[in-house]
C-alpha cells in the first residue's frame, strides 16, 4: 500500500457511514409529542428502471442498480455481511422515506461535521460499505463506485441540485413521551418483528438466500453503520416496518423496538482503538448510541468474531 | 361473462365429484379404530372412520392438489403452516365450506398427524401449465419480483422467497399452486372470507391487487416449479 493510499484509507475509516450523528433523542425525553407530523407526500418521482438507456452509459447505471440489489454477488470484495443495499434503502434505493438515491445525489459535495471536511458522493459510498456492509471500502474510481454512483446520478434526472427534497433520507421521529426502554422494545419485536427476522434477530433464508435479513449479531451491519443510532433506526422502522406495513408503529413502538434492536451486538467498529470507553468517546458521544454503555446487564461494543 | 359462467360451472361440477368421490371412499372405509396415535397416510387414503372423508378424494394421492377444482397442493408444505390452517378452518377465521366440517372433524392429534404427514410427501413434480406471456408475464412478474412501491406493496418473493418457494414455517411456497386456488385465496382475503393471516400482512397485500393482477399472478406462480430451481445467471 502506497503513502496516499494510507492517507485516503485513513480519511475514508473516518467517514461516518451511512449515518449522521447529531440528535441526541434519550436525553430529551421529557418535553414529547408522541406522534411524528404525517409523512409529507414525496414530490419527487424517479424514472422507471425501463427508462435506463441501452447505450454505454446504461450499462453502469443497470450494473449500479444489480450492486444495489445484491452487492454480495456483485460487489463481494467489499462485503461483509448478508445484508445489501436494497435492505435499508427499499424499492432498489427510490422509496421516499427510505433515504432514497435520488434524495441523496443531488446533496453531494457536502460538509460533514462526524470528519470535518467536504465529502464527495463517492467517498459517502465507501462509508456504506465500510460500515452497514461491514466490508471494506471500494477505492475511489472502482468500477463498484463508478457503477452506483451512475446509477444514482441516472435515478436524481430532473432533481434540483443542492435542495432537500421530501422525502430524502429517513424521517425524524418526534423524541417519545417515555426514554425508549428495552423490555418494552422486546415487546414490540416479539409482536411485529420476529415472525420475519425470526425470534433471535438473525434473519431467515431459503434456497441459501437472505431474504429477511438479520438485525444484529455477525452478519448485521457493524457498530459504526448509521442503523447503530437509534434515531436513524427509528425513523426506518416506523416509516417500513413491518414489511409492508410501515406508518402503522407508534411513535414510542418504533423508538422502543429501535432501542431493543440496536442494544443487542454486531461486529466491532472498524474504528475501535482498542478501548471502548476510548472509542465510544471519539465516535459514539451521543445518547443516540448505546456502544459503550451497559444495557440489560451486558457491557456492549464487544463486538461479534467475524464470520 | 360467457365464459366466466361456464368456468364457474365446470369449476363446482369438479368440486361435487369429488365430494361425491369422498362420501364413496368414506363408506368403504373399515378400518379398526385403535387407541393407537393417528396414522397421516391412513387418514389420508381412507378417512378418520368417524366422518372426515380421505383426503386425497380431494387433495390427491400424491398430495398434489387438483388444479381445476381448486384443490391445492398440500404435499411439501410447512407443518406449522398446514397444521395452523387445520384450526383456522375450524375456527373459521379461514371460512371455506368444503374444509371446515373435514378440519372439525379431526381431532388436536389428527391434525398433528395430517400436518406432519403432508409436510414430509415430496412437493408436487406434475408438469407445470405454461407460463403467461406478454403483458400479463411482464405484469406479473414485477409484481412477484419488484412489488409496486408506489402503491405500499412489497414484492410476493420479499416474504414468500425467489420463484415463490416459501421461506420457514410462517410463509407458504406459491409455486405450484394452481392459478383457481390462487385467485380464490386472494378473493377470499379481499372479501374478508380468509383472515387468517399474521400480522394482517395477506390481507393488506391483496387489498391492493386488481382482478388483472390476480390473473396474472395466478398463472405466474402456477408455472413456477415447487424446488427451487438451479441458480442461473441474473
Ligand atoms: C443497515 C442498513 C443500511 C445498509 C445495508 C445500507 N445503508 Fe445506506 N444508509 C443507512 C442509513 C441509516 C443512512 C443514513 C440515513 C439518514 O441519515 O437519514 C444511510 C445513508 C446512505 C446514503 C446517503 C443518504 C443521504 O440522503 O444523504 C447513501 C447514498 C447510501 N446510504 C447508500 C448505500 C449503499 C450504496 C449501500 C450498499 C452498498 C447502503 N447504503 C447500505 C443504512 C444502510
Ligand atoms: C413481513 C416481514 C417483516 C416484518 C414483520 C418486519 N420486517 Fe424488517 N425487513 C423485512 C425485509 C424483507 C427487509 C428487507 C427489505 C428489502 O430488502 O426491501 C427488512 C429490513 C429491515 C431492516 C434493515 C435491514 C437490517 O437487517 O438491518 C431493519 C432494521 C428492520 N427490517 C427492522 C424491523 C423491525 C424492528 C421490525 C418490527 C417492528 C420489522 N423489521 C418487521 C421484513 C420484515
Ligand atoms: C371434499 C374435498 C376435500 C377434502 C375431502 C379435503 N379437502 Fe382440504 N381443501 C379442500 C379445498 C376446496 C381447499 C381450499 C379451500 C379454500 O379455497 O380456502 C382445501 C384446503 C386445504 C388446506 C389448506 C392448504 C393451504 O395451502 O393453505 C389444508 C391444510 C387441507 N385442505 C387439508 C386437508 C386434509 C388434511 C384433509 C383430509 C383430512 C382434507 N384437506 C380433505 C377440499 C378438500
Ligand atoms: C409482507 C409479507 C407478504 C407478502 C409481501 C406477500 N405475502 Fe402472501 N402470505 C404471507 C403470509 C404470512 C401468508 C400465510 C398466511 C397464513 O398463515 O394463513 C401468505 C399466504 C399467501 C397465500 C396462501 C397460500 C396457501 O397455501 O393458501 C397466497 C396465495 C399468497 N400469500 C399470495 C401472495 C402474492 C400473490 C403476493 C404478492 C402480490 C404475496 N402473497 C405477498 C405474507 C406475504
Amino acid at each position: 500500500m502506497n503513502p496516499r493510499h494510507v492517507v485516503l484509507l485513513s480519511a475514508v475509516l473516518c467517514l461516518a457511514a451511512c449515518g449522521k450523528p447529531g440528535a441526541a433523542p434519550q436525553a430529551a425525553a421529557k418535553t414529547a409529542p408522541a406522534v411524528s407530523a404525517a409523512p409529507p407526500a414525496a414530490a419527487f418521482v424517479p424514472p422507471p428502471d425501463t427508462a435506463i438507456p441501452a447505450d454505454e452509459f446504461g450499462k453502469q447505471v443497470a450494473l449500479g442498480r444489480q450492486i444495489f440489489l445484491d452487492p454480495g454477488r456483485y460487489a463481494k470484495a467489499y462485503v461483509g455481511n448478508q445484508l445489501s443495499c436494497e435492505n435499508c434503502h427499499l424499492d432498489a434505493g427510490r422509496l421516499a422515506r427510505s433515504a432514497p438515491l435520488w434524495g441523496a445525489y443531488p446533496m453531494y459535495p457536502a460538509y460533514r461535521s462526524k470528519n470535518h471536511r467536504v465529502n464527495s458522493f463517492a467517498e459517502r459510498l465507501q462509508g456504506c460499505f465500510n460500515y452497514s456492509m461491514n466490508g471494506k471500502a471500494p477505492p475511489l474510481g472502482d468500477p463498484v463506485l463508478v457503477a452506483l454512483e451512475s446509477y444514482a446520478y441516472w435515478m436524481s434526472k430532473g432533481a434540483p441540485i443542492g435542495t432537500a427534497l421530501p422525502g430524502r433520507g429517513y424521517p425524524r421521529l418526534a423524541k417519545p413521551a417515555s426514554v425508549p426502554d428495552y423490555a418494552r422494545g422486546e415487546l414490540v419485536f416479539k409482536r411485529d418483528c420476529a415472525l420475519c427476522h425470526g425470534g433471535d434477530g438473525q434473519g431467515q433464508q431459503a434456497a441459501g438466500r437472505t431474504v429477511f435479513p438479520p438485525l444484529w449479531g455477525p452478519q448485521s451491519f457493524n457498530w459504526g453503520a448509521g442503523m447503530e443510532q437509534v434515531g436513524n433506526a427509528a425513523g426506518f422502522i416506523k416509516a417500513n416496518m413491518p414489511l409492508g406495513k410501515g406508518d402503522t408503529l407508534s411513535d414510542q413502538d418504533a423508538w422502543d423496538v429501535a432501542y431493543f434492536m440496536d442494544a443487542h451486538e454486531r461486529p466491532q467498529d472498524p474504528r475501535f482503538n482498542g478501548s471502548i470507553p476510548a472509542t465510544r468517546t471519539a465516535y459514539h458521544d451521543t445518547p443516540d448510541s448505546l456502544y459503550g454503555t451497559t444495557v440489560n446487564g451486558q457491557l456492549l461494543g464487544q463486538g461479534t468474531s467475524a464470520r | 361473462m360467457a365464459v366466466v359462467t361456464d368456468k364457474r360451472h365446470r369449476l363446482a361440477a369438479a368440486r361435487f365429484i369429488a365430494c361425491l368421490i369422498a362420501l364413496f371412499g368414506l363408506s368403504r372405509a373399515t378400518v379398526a379404530w385403535a387407541d393407537s396415535p393417528p396414522d397421516g397416510a391412513t387418514i389420508a387414503h381412507q378417512g378418520n372412520g368417524h366422518g372426515v372423508a380421505p383426503c386425497m378424494a380431494c387433495h390427491a394421492a400424491d398430495g398434489g392438489g387438483m388444479s381445476a377444482a381448486g384443490f391445492p397442493r398440500l404435499a411439501g408444505l410447512p407443518q406449522a403452516y398446514l397444521r395452523k390452517q387445520l384450526d383456522d378452518f375450524a375456527d373459521g377465521s379461514r371460512a371455506d365450506p368444503t374444509m371446515r366440517p373435514v378440519a372439525s372433524a379431526l381431532s388436536e392429534a389428527e391434525r398433528d398427524a395430517m400436518a406432519a404427514y403432508y409436510s414430509r410427501l415430496p412437493p408436487p413434480s406434475a408438469v407445470a401449465p405454461a407460463p403467461p406471456t406478454g403483458e400479463a408475464a411482464q405484469r406479473a412478474q414485477l409484481l412477484a419480483t419488484r412489488g409496486r412501491w408506489s402503491a405500499g406493496l412489497p414484492a410476493c418473493e420479499q416474504c414468500h422467497g425467489l420463484g415463490g418457494i416459501g421461506v420457514g414455517e410462517h410463509f407458504p411456497p406459491l409455486a405450484a399452486h394452481s392459478a383457481v386456488y390462487m385467485a380464490n385465496q386472494l378473493h377470499a382475503w379481499q372479501q374478508g372470507r380468509r383472515h387468517n393471516d399474521p400480522m394482517q400482512l395477506m390481507q393488506r397485500v391483496a387489498a391492493k391487487l386488481d382482478e388483472a393482477d390476480i390473473a396474472a399472478l395466478g398463472a405466474w406462480y402456477a408455472a413456477q416449479p415447487a424446488t427451487p430451481a438451479k441458480e442461473t445467471a441474473p
